[in-house]
């Protein structure tokens, strides 16, 4: 290019402008569009299933909490990594995470398969405070969190929206959410969460297999 | 000349004192997060006291308060000098200043009381990202139109960094944050699982690009030039980069989310697009440094030069290091890991808040009407705080980082696991608090150039200093890029 077609941009603030709004929209194009495409072509498989009300509760405190920064949810396809923690993550378990919490600190060890590792009052005892069960932890106490109640309608309306984004819940599933979370505490329904992290959603042998390709290899 | 004209400098003045007392903010609720981690007793079992509740506050405090309000001011006073015109729209100029302050102060609010999207640097809800949005549309209104009304026809090179960062950050920030409202205090991104992870660190890695990047490169590119008193090394070669800058990182983000659930091709564009922007970073840092030829001796006795080139150094390190941790064998071990944490504030502390404070030691005297800074030696004491503390900080989370690191995927000769993850945390709690102890002498420095700024401003706060008549430029029949005037 001539020196004088980098003058006419050098001169014109419209010109500079529209040009650089093109120059920044090309990597993001190239590589969200791809994947918004896939998303909406692929859907979940079997044992991968819209979080349950208190699941769905526990989750969104989880979010509130910030526990991703400290928490990831995503086993690296790395040996060491799976030998920690289990089965290496895959798109497909985190279909209905929204916002995904994979995480980028590990200041503690990852949870995306935790549920089920430790009792329920073990996780418990753990959130109110994280010392009396593990001694050298530098994680804070979440106390509040066993004096708040769950309010139903709020579920419900959280359920409505998560439908109307695309996720398959029923007009009898969100009839039902009250019945589900009453009576039951923040505490109850992120021990919930966390309980159910990696339980339903880990690939199942075969499936995993047939999986390897698209994942990425260890 | 037909009539006189004075630079609107009050809003700079505005945005000056704002960033300094954001600065201060930021970085007291960083050094409590830091303590946090060291003691956790300290939350005292109260969730805003809590580190993940206030660990959004600090990064959006420094970044986007402290960072934000340096840069939208430092933006207004480059615009106008080197265009020869006093910015455009004062009201809407003044809006963007209240506009940025509120949407500042409700974020901070509201994070730690538990009001988050969830996504790192984007923790605010819906409607405070409205109001981001509209101020920041205001910004560029206001930017572009101080542009259209310039007298030298030549837009200099700072301000084609100022339009990238208006424009992308403002791209980024709507893409990013599309949400449907449950209520006022919660909201679901359109977006989820895989492609939100990829839209969040598109976001999260172009906002280190375009705002503590491209932002930063821009107050460099003027006010480095300035304090050398010397012509910019060279003028192509800031072009070059900056095409070159601009359209390389928006593909880097995918370096984020190595060996995870991201299709594969995605993780390899991301980490070659990673390498490909040492080449522009490293050649706007050789730029800066180069300016300096022959201005050397400024070291030995401008304070605000000192800061510009370690900035600059600090730079090149940072972007030098980002690549080799883009790089998938490397990125194996350092993610997840504090390395993450020495890495991003080697580059925050060490190049954004370094340049920051240099160009306001510059800017400051010429916006306060004063020949200099009140105190030359509060500014030598600063300038040693802020450099130790980034050692001691930096050098804590690197080492930190590695031990994490390699105690993760140590194996026994068997093949199993040598270390329980709770054994890596116990290695690196000292490392917490040198990294503590790094960050209280920041935010001693910072305090220092408060009380600076304050002594300088004696005039302004007093009304007794007079605005500066922009002179209005010889009309130049074909002018070809030149450096800057002398005097501005």
């Amino acid at each position: 290019m001539a020196y004088r077609h980098f003058e006419f941009i050098e001169k014109h603030a419209a010109a500079l402008g529209i040009f650089t709004a093109v120059m920044v929209s090309f990597g993001g194009l190239a590589e969200i569009t791809p994947l918004f495409m896939e998303a909406h072509a692929v859907k979940a498989p079997a044992g991968v299933r819209p979080y349950d009300p208190l699941r769905l509760a526990g989750r969104d405190i989880y979010v509130r909490e910030g526990c991703y920064l400290c928490h990831s949810q995503m086993i690296r396809a790395l040996r060491f990594e799976t030998q920690r923690y289990g089965h290496y993550s895959t798109a497909e378990e985190s279909v209905y995470d929204r916002p995904f919490q994979w995480g980028s600190k590990r200041t503690g060890p990852d949870l995306a398969r935790v549920g089920g590792k430790y009792s329920d009052d073990w996780q418990r005892m753990h959130l109110l405070d994280p010392r009396s069960v593990v001694p050298p932890s530098n994680m804070p106490g979440y106390p509040w969190l066993a004096k708040a109640a769950i309010d139903g309608a709020d579920i419900q309306a959280r359920m409505r929206v998560l439908r109307r984004l695309g996720d398959p819940y029923s007009d009898a599933d969100i009839a039902a959410a009250p019945v589900e979370v009453k009576g039951k505490t923040e505490l109850d329904a992120l021990v919930a969460y966390l309980q159910g992290l990696g339980i339903d959603n880990e690939p199942h042998p075969a499936v995993a297999t047939a999986k390897v390709g698209k994942a990425g290899t260890p | 000349m037909p009539h006189t004209e004075y630079y609107n400098d009050k809003v700079v003045r505005q945005f000056l004192l704002a960033s300094a007392i954001w600065g201060i903010v930021g970085m007291t609720v960083g050094l409590y997060a830091a303590a946090d981690l060291m003691w956790p007793a300290l939350n005292l079992d109260l969730p805003w006291f809590t580190f993940s509740r206030i660990r959004p506050d600090h990064t959006f405090g420094v970044i986007f308060a402290f960072g934000g309000s340096a840069l939208m001011g430092t933006c207004y006073y480059v615009v106008q000098r080197t265009g020869h015109a006093r910015l455009a729209f004062d009201r809407l100029a003044a809006f963007t200043f209240w506009g940025w302050q509120l949407s500042c102060v409700l974020a901070m609010l509201t994070m730690p009381m538990g009001l988050t999207q969830g996504k790192e640097y984007a923790e605010p809800e819906w409607w405070i990202d409205i109001l981001i949005a509209a101020v920041w549309v205001g910004f560029g209104v206001v930017f572009f139109g101080s542009l259209a009304r310039r007298r030298i026809r030549h837009i200099y090179v700072a301000n084609w960094y100022y339009g990238a960062f208006i424009i992308a950050v403002g791209l980024l920030h709507i893409v990013n944050n599309l949400a449907v409202p449950v209520s006022w205090t919660k909201s679901y991104p359109i977006y989820s699982g895989v492609v939100d992870a990829m839209v969040q660190w598109w976001y999260g890695h172009n906002a280190v690009a375009f705002f503590l990047t491209a932002g930063f490169l821009g107050m460099m590119y003027y006010f480095v030039p300035r304090q050398a008193q010397q012509p910019l090394w060279s003028y192509r070669f800031s072009i070059v980069n900056f095409w070159a800058l601009i359209s390389v990182y928006m593909w880097a983000g995918a370096h984020h989310l190595m060996y995870t659930a991201l299709p594969d091709w995605v993780q390899s564009v991301g980490m070659a697009f990673s390498l490909v922007l040492l080449m522009p970073s490293w050649g706007s840092a050789a730029n800066g440094l180069m300016t300096f030829n022959g201005s050397w001796h400024k070291l030995k006795t401008d304070p605000a030069v000192k800061f510009m080139v370690m900035a600059l150094v600090f730079y090149a390190a940072a972007t030098f290091e980002g690549s080799m941790m883009a790089v998938k064998t490397v990125n194996s071990l350092s993610h997840y890991t504090d390395w993450t944490i020495a890495h991003v504030h080697s580059g925050s502390l060490g190049w954004v808040a370094m340049i920051t404070i240099g160009s306001l030691y510059a800017m400051a005297p010429r916006a306060l009407g004063r020949p200099a800074m009140h105190s030359h030696k509060a500014m030598e004491i600063h300038f040693w705080l802020h450099m130790l503390g980034t050692l001691f900080y930096v050098g804590a989370m690197w080492t930190a980082g590695v031990t994490e690191g390699e105690m993760w995927r140590a194996t026994l000769p068997d093949g199993s696991l040598k270390y329980a993850f709770l054994d890596s945390l116990i290695a690196v709690r000292p490392m917490y608090l040198v990294r503590w102890m790094g960050g209280a002498l920041i935010l001693s420095g910072m305090w220092v150039m408060a009380w600076n700024l304050w002594h300088t401003a004696a005039d302004a706060r007093a009304r007794i200093i007079q605005p500066i008549p922009v002179p209005i430029p010889e009309p130049v029949p074909h002018q070809v890029p030149a450096p800057l005037p002398v005097a501005g």
